[in-house]
């Protein structure tokens, strides 16, 4: 007779296989970094621009020219790159963030030398023009007037703009930041950021010799911009102590988010941070959610993460809850701290969360996109794939003292910036 | 190209396997043929209440998520108006784990009534946060109704109100559970580090002992055909003027719903495509201008929708639309305007080969549709759309008098 009160027998994940990636460089000395692997005759080439120059009164130069940077070349219009791209069924995204900017390539393999071309035009001879720039301003305009009647947009911008200040990390965006972008900021901006020396370049997929030696043929020759330039060095005070509402009469729920500056990847203690991290509020399973979700039923979610930039680490919980729990939300909060703070975590839930830990790693590592992210993580943050043996003997060692430790360290809600908006 | 292997258990539970030796993973999909379509017009929003007491404990397992999570594993759910999702990811070396856990909650539910109280409070907040406290968070709460007068798509899966959900009572929670949540109204897939017989033998061990129940026959009222135009106006607190366009379109077993879908991409899809570059670009209208397609097992829905620059008038900007479509009833799309969009299918299809999870749960969606195997053919379909039938759908489809057109405006400008 079948038991099915008794659970079935388990293994805690032993080996966790990191593909390293191949490291070579272009002939104009461009670094690449290829992870070779997966059955699908597809590739994504990641273009990779550290963000350099930052000025406060002009916060918006590398974001627009990492928005615009596909919308007009010396040869292409708009339309024309959107539909050459297309055609060929290839994804060209850009993205903005913190520390890099990049421009993303996904495409099948057998449609690679048709796409770089228009990449490498996008790329050298990007004009920005004028009539592009005023669509782009008005539209964000309007998207940021959506944004801001959103109480975990507000609680999200606050906060960073409380622990950063007017830096990449935190700058509070508003509509006249958009009103003063000229062509002329974005043309420098794009000169000075968009060369050899400032790219590093991450394939990933079905990237063999032949697909190096067609992005060489493409981009290993000399680059138009040459514009000198200094990468961003940020440094941050300790972040403002206390309480910061936003109040919004009509609110039916309030967005709470609350951490304080930490410490980042290359700290001894990261790999430490988050265990305890996840303890607290980084899986389903997390006090955070067992509480305030599953136990009170105030919230449809409540999490945790510390996060690692370049210059600066922190960490948060964020949560939308009903308006009228949100005080008593807050208690809870940080009432789970306190424990973590004061009692030592049980061997039962430490296991668990080791297993969980160990699980979620080896699932992360799905394909060898996900194979170049994890390489990505470490790379920038001047470390490599030790940091993640690093990581795994943690999760497997850490006790419950190192834990309580931890907690007393890095959780001292006293120094927290507290952000709620909506109502208290 | 995704292979399985499929096999039936006696009690009518339907199995597929796909094995995928590249990773250490395992996937375990459970697909119930159930959404808000089933729901009774009062009970709405139930499927999805009921999505979350799955997670309250079973019959013989007091916890769902701990006993997971202690292996490795992770998982969740949805619900949308035509079925309920259920999936975990682990370590395929702990896949009877998985097994345990999920033959446990189709065989019973622990149904405690702490578990209902708690989740009915979640799933509110739930509701507040993505419906109620956003801006333009309640379009579908008022499009679907609109667009749809007798079908059960006329609600949204979170439910008509707050009130309903409040309401939910114990004894509807177990009446739902014996309806729906038996083998005969599931299938299973199992994916990754696995093979096919030892499978057979963990659904052999841990499912064929569950009772096959009743099966479930769907009777749902059909939605007579359009014959004049909805329209409604909202006035709230929001920044920018928004047009909502909803169209009825062929279900997803049609052999036209295709060519619907690569027309909506000729109208959305990128910065290549129409509205993008007409009304976004050229005309200026909109900031953010979609077409899209519900791709709904019943009769499903085409949607136009777009937020209007700071300015134009409601009346200019649905006329530019309407130019727009009426364009596609008039004259064939180009040779490389369907080339494009059929290559950036193909792509697409590829690229989700490299996700476990998604070949799992597609091959669960294709069986529901009549056969698994449908996922590796769906290509070839796109691929024999042609400009004509674009035409012909575009045709059948925008006609004033089918349209629902959901003005959802400014309260300080109106």
């Amino acid at each position: 007779m079948l038991n099915r009160t008794l659970a079935p027998e388990s293994l805690q994940v032993n080996e966790i296989k990191f593909l390293e990636p191949l490291a070579q460089h272009l002939d104009n000395g461009i670094p690449v970094f290829t992870i070779n692997a997966g059955k699908q005759e597809l590739v994504r080439i990641e273009f990779i621009f550290e963000n350099v120059n930052w000025d406060a009164s002009k916060p918006l130069q590398a974001v627009g020219v990492s928005h615009l940077i596909n919308n007009g070349t010396a040869k292409l219009s708009a339309k024309e790159i959107a539909d050459k791209v297309d055609y060929y069924g290839a994804f060209l995204q850009t993205e903005y963030g913190a520390d890099q900017s990049s421009v993303k390539l996904y495409t099948l393999n057998k449609h690679l030398q048709s796409v770089l071309p228009i990449l490498r035009s996008i790329l050298n001879e990007s004009i920005f023009p004028e009539q592009e720039l005023a669509i782009f301003v008005q539209n964000q305009k309007q998207s940021l007037q959506v944004n801001l009647q959103k109480n975990d947009f507000l609680a999200r911008r606050q906060f960073a703009n409380s622990i950063f200040g007017d830096t990449p990390y935190g700058s509070n965006i508003d509509a006249e930041d958009y009103d003063a972008l000229k062509r002329e900021d974005l043309l420098n901006y794009f000169k000075a950021a968009y060369k050899p020396e400032n790219c590093t370049v991450i394939a990933a997929g079905k990237f063999e010799e032949a697909e190096f030696a067609i992005l060489n043929s493409v981009f290993g020759n000399q680059w138009d911009n040459t514009e000198a330039s200094v990468v961003n060095k940020l440094t941050f005070e300790a972040s403002p102590k206390g309480e910061l509402l936003i109040e919004r009469q009509e609110a039916i729920q309030s967005a709470i988010r609350m951490g304080a500056l930490s410490i980042s990847r290359n700290h001894p203690d990261f790999p430490g941070f988050q265990v305890l991290n996840c303890l607290l509020g980084g899986y389903f399973g997390s006090r955070l959610m067992a509480n305030i979700r599953e136990d009170k039923g105030y919230t449809y979610g409540i999490g945790s993460a510390v996060v690692s930039l370049r210059d600066a680490g922190y960490f948060f919980i964020a949560t939308e809850v009903g308006a009228e729990v949100c005080g008593n939300a807050l208690i809870e909060i940080e009432k789970e701290i306190n424990l973590l703070k004061t009692e030592l975590v049980s061997d039962q839930e430490l296991d668990l969360v080791r297993n969980y830990m160990l699980g979620s790693m080896l699932g992360s590592l799905e394909n060898a996109f996900s194979h170049a992210d994890k390489f990505k993580n470490v790379y920038f943050s001047g470390l490599d794939h030790n940091y993640y043996e690093n990581y795994i003997t943690t999760v497997k060692t850490i006790t419950s003292q190192d834990l309580k430790d931890l907690a007393g360290k890095y959780l001292n809600t006293e120094n927290f910036t507290k952000v709620v908006v909506g109502k208290k | 190209m995704v292979d399985f292997n499929r096999f039936t258990l006696p009690n009518g539970l339907r199995v597929l396997v796909h094995e995928d030796d590249t990773t250490p993973m395992a996937v375990l999909n459970i697909l119930y043929d159930v959404g808000a379509r089933d729901e009774e017009q009062d009970r709405t929003g139930f499927a999805h209440l009921f999505e979350h007491l799955m997670f309250g404990g079973s019959v013989n397992i007091p916890s769902y998520d701990e006993p997971l999570q202690r292996v490795g594993g992770e998982n969740n759910a949805f619900t949308s108006n035509d079925i309920t999702n259920y999936y975990i990811t682990l370590p395929a070396v702990n896949l009877e784990t998985a097994f345990w856990l999920e033959s446990d909650r189709m065989l019973s539910l622990a149904f405690s009534e702490k578990s209902l109280e708690t989740q009915r409070n979640v799933v509110c907040e739930e509701f507040k946060q993505r419906y109620l406290n956003q801006p333009y968070g309640d379009v579908w709460l008022k499009l679907r109704p609109l667009a749809y007068k007798k079908h059960p798509y006329q609600w949204a899966t979170i439910g008509q109100d707050l009130k309903q959900i409040e309401d939910a009572k114990m004894e509807d929670v177990k009446a739902f559970f014996k309806k729906h949540y038996n083998p005969q109204n599931a299938i299973m897939v199992v994916g990754g580090n696995v093979k096919t017989e030892d499978v057979k033998a963990l659904a052999e061990k841990w499912f064929a002992p569950i009772p096959a129940g009743d099966k479930y026959e769907r009777n749902l009222p059909q939605e007579p055909l359009q014959t004049e135009a909805h329209t409604e106006t909202v006035k709230a607190d929001v920044p920018l003027n928004a047009i909502y366009m909803a169209f009825k379109m062929p279900a997803r077993q049609d052999s036209e719903y295709q060519s619907f879908d690569l027309m909506s991409d000729i109208l959305s899809q990128g910065q290549s495509s129409r509205l993008y570059n007409s009304l976004l670009k050229e005309q200026q209208l909109f900031s953010d201008i979609h077409a899209y397609v519900t791709s709904s097992i019943d009769e499903g829905l085409f949607v136009v929708e777009g937020k209007l620059v700071q300015g134009v008038t409601i009346e200019a900007a649905e006329a530019a639309i309407w130019a727009e479509l009426t364009k596609l009833t008039h004259q064939e799309v180009t040779e490389d305007e369907i080339t494009k969009v059929k290559n950036k299918s193909e792509s697409i299809m590829v690229f989700a080969e490299m996700s476990l999870l998604d070949k799992a749960m597609n091959l669960a969606y294709y069986e529901l549709l009549g056969d698994a195997a449908g996922l590796n053919t769906e290509i070839d379909k796109y691929l024999a759309v042609t400009p004509e039938r674009i035409l012909q759908a575009a045709k059948n489809t925008f006609v004033k008098e089918q349209c629902s057109t959901l003005y959802y405006l400014n309260a300080k400008d109106a």
